[in-house]
């Protein structure tokens, strides 16, 4: 059947094996992701059907990891990495913004670097420190690499696979607290563009942005809305680099009025990035400045305080009162 | 203090303490002898230019292949002489020199087949020389017109990576790929004293082992990394890490291309026959300063360079072409020739080297475009444009 009902972390292992099946050259990389499936059971059965080969056990080292697959590009391959947990991907930093994102260019265009690095991330279960960060605008900043993330199973199936078959490399965010929540996905669908945003509810008073985690938390929070009488459209971004500013812009000249919502830390972060390019884009639509939501110059919380640190319903809704009394 | 970190730190000061002995000796020969009567070193022509036999490594060339041999070194010497000048006249913004690591390069870049693929650092001019890279196509990330002017993969000789190590990382998944394939290619990655302090060596020699992959590390102990002498980096000879990564090490004579071509060729023949990696510390010495921006005379004494010029390792294989009549005066007369028409080209070559177009900023980031990219180029070209008229008049 075309369609089924699936969590979004079977979406992903669905993709992957797809991806698997599609291209001998694809290969799954990472600690944990052979035997055990993953910590989140993303590669769930996956080397016992492609072999260790194909699906391999790392040591533990990340900077191991994608500095390999960087080598495995260059002889043909096409890796996807699995970095275990968000705050993990730092001893890789180097060899992704030094190495993986500039290769291509340093060689003048002759090198490509078909390489996916799947990074859970976000907070929201309840876990030890280094386990609940969302440190997207850092990969964002470097030209070369290409950042995505999917709020529902249908993109996690497509959006993987449409990175897998990029050449260029992609840091693939994956909202770790929405593994476990089902959605549609029609396997032979003809997908969306990888790096398009979604309007996920349409509305007329305002714009709430959001992408992986905070889709849902936002669709929540128009869905209180509406209750309320206001009229609240919901996008969701999908791609954080490139930005996707044209369905942003489209969306805020209807609605005149913008609120980012993300759970990394505001300062500097990409809801920044979009504040300044839309009010460039839209100054004269704009009936209030843009607001932004997320967290707190603070290092993530522990878990007993990360309901404070996230942004949720009230918070959300709090910014759209504020947008709204302009 | 254990009984094996005594034992280490005896082998590392009987190291360090034959140049101390070197240095107060005065006799520069002396010094070369003690050094090359080190066991571990493997040896099969000495600085003096006698021919020695090594139980475990032997290698039989023909005067042609001698002569080659020297050629290479020759040409790389001057190459490398030329751009230093170059530098010197302002026409490259930097140059980190090869002086005195001709063999270790060649030598063991002369080991190599085409199928291999090499992952150098940034001073792997003579190797670059091996592989048929155009030298002058290394120039240009020194003149600033790019970051590495050629296609890896169309003399499988990587880009130059400037980050210490990382190169030995992408050595290694390449080799795993190679393997993956069912190649019978090797893979070489090369680096120096001071990379061999990163965390990425360390973690290339763990996959490498754990992976069995078919790769060469080839670390040039030149003694210095920019400023901070060997003991800055280990305690133990380098060669030695590679027995607690579960694979061999060996040290070779750096200045000896005789060796350094043995030694290298049998790491990759094991590599080849499925055994895994090898790695081989090239005990040799940086002449020049580390890039043209330094200063050696702050960090290190004159004796000590003079006590390596005795092992230079063009002077000892002349010694030996002369003595055992492998060469004539005609054939050092014509190298000289060469040299010389190298370094004109070379010359040549720089100072007509363009200034990329502006808008090659914006080219090949990505490979499937990237609206951003897209977005800017069009506002670069438009401001550029904005310029023209005022240009024109």
């Amino acid at each position: 059947m075309a369609v089924q009902k699936l969590p979004l972390a079977k979406a992903l292992n669905e993709s992957l094996r797809k991806a698997l099946e599609t291209d001998p050259k694809v290969l799954v990389m990472g600690l944990d992701v052979g035997k055990l499936g993953g910590v989140f059971r993303i590669t769930d059965g996956l080397q016992k059907d492609f072999g260790e080969d194909r699906v391999i056990d790392t040591p533990l080292a990340e900077s191991g990891i994608v500095g390999t697959a960087i080598g495995l590009a260059l002889r043909g391959y096409r890796p996807v990495v699995e970095i275990q947990f968000d705050g993990f991907v730092f001893p890789a930093y180097d060899q992704i913004v030094s190495q993986l994102a500039k290769m291509r260019a340093r060689s003048l265009g002759t090198v490509k670097m078909p390489i996916v690095i799947r990074i859970p991330y976000g907070g929201g279960i309840g876990a030890v420190e280094h386990h609940s960060e969302s440190p997207e605008s850092l990969f964002a900043h470097v030209a070369g690499l290409k950042v995505v993330t999917p709020a529902n199973p249908s993109d996690a199936y497509w959006m993987l696979q449409q990175a897998i078959q990029s050449d260029d490399p992609v840091v693939f965010f994956e909202p770790k607290r929405r593994y476990w929540d089902k959605g549609e996905v029609d396997v032979e669908a003809i997908p969306g563009e990888l790096h398009k945003a979604r309007v996920a509810r349409e509305g007329t008073d305002l714009t709430l942005l959001a992408y992986g985690p905070m889709v849902k938390t936002c669709l929540e929070a128009a869905a209180a809305a509406a209750e309320e009488g206001k009229s609240i459209e919901v996008v969701d971004l999908r791609s954080i680099s490139p930005l996707d500013f044209d369905t942003i812009q489209a969306s805020v000249e209807k609605t005149r009025r913008l609120v980012v919502v993300h759970e990394a830390p505001v300062f500097f972060g990409s809801g920044a990035e979009i504040a300044a390019r839309i009010t460039e884009r839209c100054f004269y639509h704009l009936e209030a400045p843009v607001l932004r939501v997320g967290g707190y110059h603070a290092p993530y919380p522990p878990a007993r305080l990360e309901e404070e640190y996230l942004p949720g319903l009230d918070r959300v809704l709090d910014a759209v009162d504020r947008s709204l009394a302009f | 203090m254990t009984v094996e970190s005594t034992a280490a730190r005896k082998t590392t000061r009987r190291s360090s303490g034959t140049k101390r002995t070197a240095s107060a000796s005065a006799s520069a020969k002396k010094a070369t002898a003690s050094q090359s009567a080190e066991p571990e070193l493997v040896q099969l022509l000495t600085p003096e230019g006698q021919r020695v036999q090594h139980p475990e490594y032997d290698i039989d060339l023909n005067s042609e292949e001698l002569r080659g041999l020297y050629r290479d070194m020759v040409l790389s010497r001057r190459f490398d002489a030329e751009a230093t000048a170059l530098q010197r006249q302002g026409e490259l913004g930097l140059w980190a020199s090869l002086l005195g690591q001709e063999a270790a390069q060649i030598g063991s870049g002369r080991a190599l087949r085409d199928d291999d693929y090499v992952f150098p650092t940034y001073r792997e001019h003579a190797v670059a020389w091996c592989r048929g890279v155009d030298p002058t196509n290394l120039l240009g990330m020194f003149r600033g017109v790019n970051h590495g002017g050629w296609d890896p993969n169309s003399n499988n000789f990587h880009l130059y990576t400037i980050v210490l190590g990382s190169q030995t990382l992408h050595a290694t998944g390449y080799a795993m790929g190679v393997a993956k394939d069912g190649a019978d290619s090797a893979v070489i990655a090369y680096f120096g004293d001071g990379a061999s302090s990163q965390g990425d060596v360390n973690e290339a020699f763990v996959f490498a082992a754990v992976y069995n992959a078919p790769v060469v590390f080839f670390c040039q102990n030149n003694q210095w990394a920019i400023s901070e002498p060997i003991e800055k980096q280990t305690r133990v000879p380098l060669y030695q890490r590679a027995r607690g990564f579960g694979f061999p090490g060996v040290r070779v004579d750096g200045n000896d291309v005789l060796a350094c071509l043995a030694v290298t060729r049998s790491a990759l023949e094991r590599a080849r026959r499925g055994e895994g990696p090898t790695l081989i510390e090239a005990y040799t010495y940086r002449m020049a300063a580390h890039t043209t921006s330094d200063d050696p005379t702050r960090y290190r004494r004159d004796a000590e360079r003079e006590e390596w010029e005795a092992k230079d390792p063009i002077l000892r294989l002349k010694t030996y072409l002369e003595n055992e009549g492998h060469a004539d005066a005609a054939f050092f007369e014509e190298l000289e020739a060469e040299s010389e028409t190298l370094g004109k080209h070379v010359r040549e070559v720089v100072r007509a080297m363009p200034v990329p177009e502006h808008m090659a900023i914006f080219d090949n980031v990505y490979a499937d475009g990237h609206a951003l990219v897209d977005e800017e180029r069009a506002q670069f070209a438009a401001y550029q444009a904005s310029f023209e008229g005022g240009e024109a008049e």
